[in-house]
């Protein structure tokens, strides 16, 4: 399998506070890496500095391009889509306007439509809201919004962070069915960032585990989640 | 019967400058919750250039669109050379620096073009419409602009991309980004746009208060109160309040108290809204689900 985005050093943080110290990771095209770790451990920092919103030094290489240099609107132009923690969906937008955004940076209007036909296969629950504020959407209804709004990109490669954050266990189990579809259907690879680590471990092929700002340990995700000193240390379960 | 329709007439059609300039207002504190103090005083130095184009023989309404477009340069201009400097400034540095271009443009234009009154051209006939005994074509006229700029506005964050863009950045700028949103630009088509509205009002007001650079000073309080009284986050119940102001403050100022306490009652007004509706008449709440 060819390398999507290969990570090498990467340093970031906040101000004058590192909270990344140097990592090392990739995600094949067509696969799923997920990056696991308690709270604090640099997860969120990771898939903010791959997107340019704060301050990271080292090589960022996405189809043999550097992304250290650019804004995070050309980073989003070369197909990477990132679901923030909080999903950062427009809450005083409708459905509608948060799907058509998700699409700003495309010209391709007949392949939009195809896109949006095939998200509402997707969530048919977005339909049925599409005219709604999406501040009114439970929370479920707004981390699958999160995403459909990601996949409007028609990404390459898409970055979650803690897409099981705040809902029951029957809407993560959805939302990480349709993840997997996503991943297998579209051939979008997925980058993911949660809490949940057996949920994420299941639909990875490649794990990676972060202990402050380091890795701690990584490989594929059999391996890591068969390990049971490994399991108990850093997952928890 | 006939003086009392008068003064309504009157008073809505400066209620239409009124609610232009909060539509201009409004346009910038929806992106960046800050009041423009320099609102009108960019507004006037516009009309100064329209003016300037019409002694210069330029047809009113080529001078009228060509003041609009340049305006609309000079706002994003001013926006990426000046106010983009204070972006993570404190707010009262931001205030000072809006107060700064208050006294910057008017003595600018001061020194340009001197402090004497100038007549200003109506685009509409001396006449009144349909020979109607209680509007002047010039209010019908304001009345007319205020419409059509309304409607304008509205399509333009209605049904572009480009609108839902500019909303998407006021609203939430960090996943605007994420969208691939130039989210700074979208700031300078704001004040872009602000600018172009203003222009719209200075124009319009200055056949009746006559062209000098403090002509506008009195007119923004005018606007805030509209935009304050309408609702600050909403663009249409700015509009409509300023039609509001207009029609009371005129019908007050005829009536009640005299022409001289006319701004006192547009700044009680203010104060009252404040004191009972913050969020102004038609101020949204947005209802969320956490």
């Amino acid at each position: 399998m060819t390398i999507l985005l290969d990570v090498k050093g990467l340093k970031a943080g906040y101000g004058p506070v590192e909270v990344v110290h140097g990592l090392d990771f990739t995600v094949e095209d067509g696969g799923v890496t997920a990056l696991l770790g308690a709270n604090g451990a640099g997860k969120t920092t990771i898939l903010r500095a791959l997107c340019g919103m704060i301050r990271r030094e080292g090589s960022l290489l996405f189809e043999g391009r550097d992304l250290c240099p650019m804004t995070t609107e050309e980073i989003v132009r070369r197909g990477i889509a990132h679901v923030p923690d909080g999903r950062g969906t427009f809450t005083g937008l409708t459905v509608s306007e948060n799907l058509t955004l998700g699409a700003y940076v495309r010209r391709d209007k007949a392949a939009i439509a195809d896109d949006l036909a095939e998200i509402f296969a997707l969530f048919p629950r977005l339909k049925e809201r599409l005219f709604q504020q999406a501040g009114t959407l439970s929370g479920g209804e707004q981390q699958m919004l999160a995403i459909a709004r990601a996949l409007m990109l028609r990404p390459r490669l898409l970055l979650l962070d803690e897409p099981s954050f705040g809902l029951a266990p029957l809407v993560v189990k959805d939302i990480f069915a349709t993840l997997r579809e996503i991943n297998a259907k579209r051939k979008v690879s997925l980058l993911i960032v949660e809490q949940n680590a057996r949920a994420a471990l299941d639909l990875a092929d490649h794990a990676v585990l972060i202990e402050t700002g380091t890795v701690a340990l990584a490989g594929p995700a059999s391996l890591v989640s068969a390990d049971d000193a490994v399991r108990r240390a850093y997952l928890g379960y | 019967m006939t003086a009392f329709l008068n003064q309504c007439f009157s008073g809505l059609a400066m209620g239409g400058i009124f609610a232009i300039l909060a539509l201009s207002l409004v346009m910038i504190f929806q992106a960046t919750a800050l009041l423009n103090f320099a609102q009108g005083e960019m507004a006037m130095a516009s009309t100064y250039l329209a003016w300037q184009l019409i002694q210069h023989g330029v047809p009113y309404w080529l001078a009228f669109v060509l003041t609009v477009i340049l305006s609309f340069a000079a706002g994003v201009l001013i926006e990426r050379l000046i106010i983009r400097r204070f972006a993570s400034a404190p707010v009262l540095t931001v205030v000072i620096v809006f107060i700064a271009l208050v006294f910057i443009i008017d003595s600018m234009v001061g020194w340009i073009f001197g402090y004497q009154l100038q007549e200003f051209p109506s685009p509409f006939p001396e006449h009144n419409w349909f020979n109607n005994p209680l509007v002047s074509s010039h209010q019908s006229g304001i009345l007319l602009v205020t419409l059509v700029v309304m409607s304008v506005v509205w399509a333009f964050f209605r049904f572009t991309t480009l609108g839902l863009a500019m909303r998407a950045a006021a609203q939430n700028p960090a996943s605007s980004r994420l969208v691939g949103i130039k989210v700074g630009w979208m700031l300078a088509l704001g004040w872009g746009l602000a600018a172009a509205i203003g222009a719209i009002a200075g124009m319009m007001a200055a056949p009746i208060v006559y062209l000098d650079p403090s002509m506008m000073s009195s007119l923004l309080l005018y606007g805030f109160a509209g935009a304050v009284l309408g609702g600050i986050n909403n663009p249409w119940g700015a509009v409509l309040g300023g039609l509001l102001v207009g029609v009371s403050v005129n019908l007050v100022g005829a009536y009640l108290v005299g022409t001289q306490l006319q701004l006192a009652v547009a700044l009680t007004m203010i104060i009252g809204i404040l004191l009972v509706r913050p969020s102004g008449l038609f101020g949204h709440t947005i209802v969320t689900r956490v």
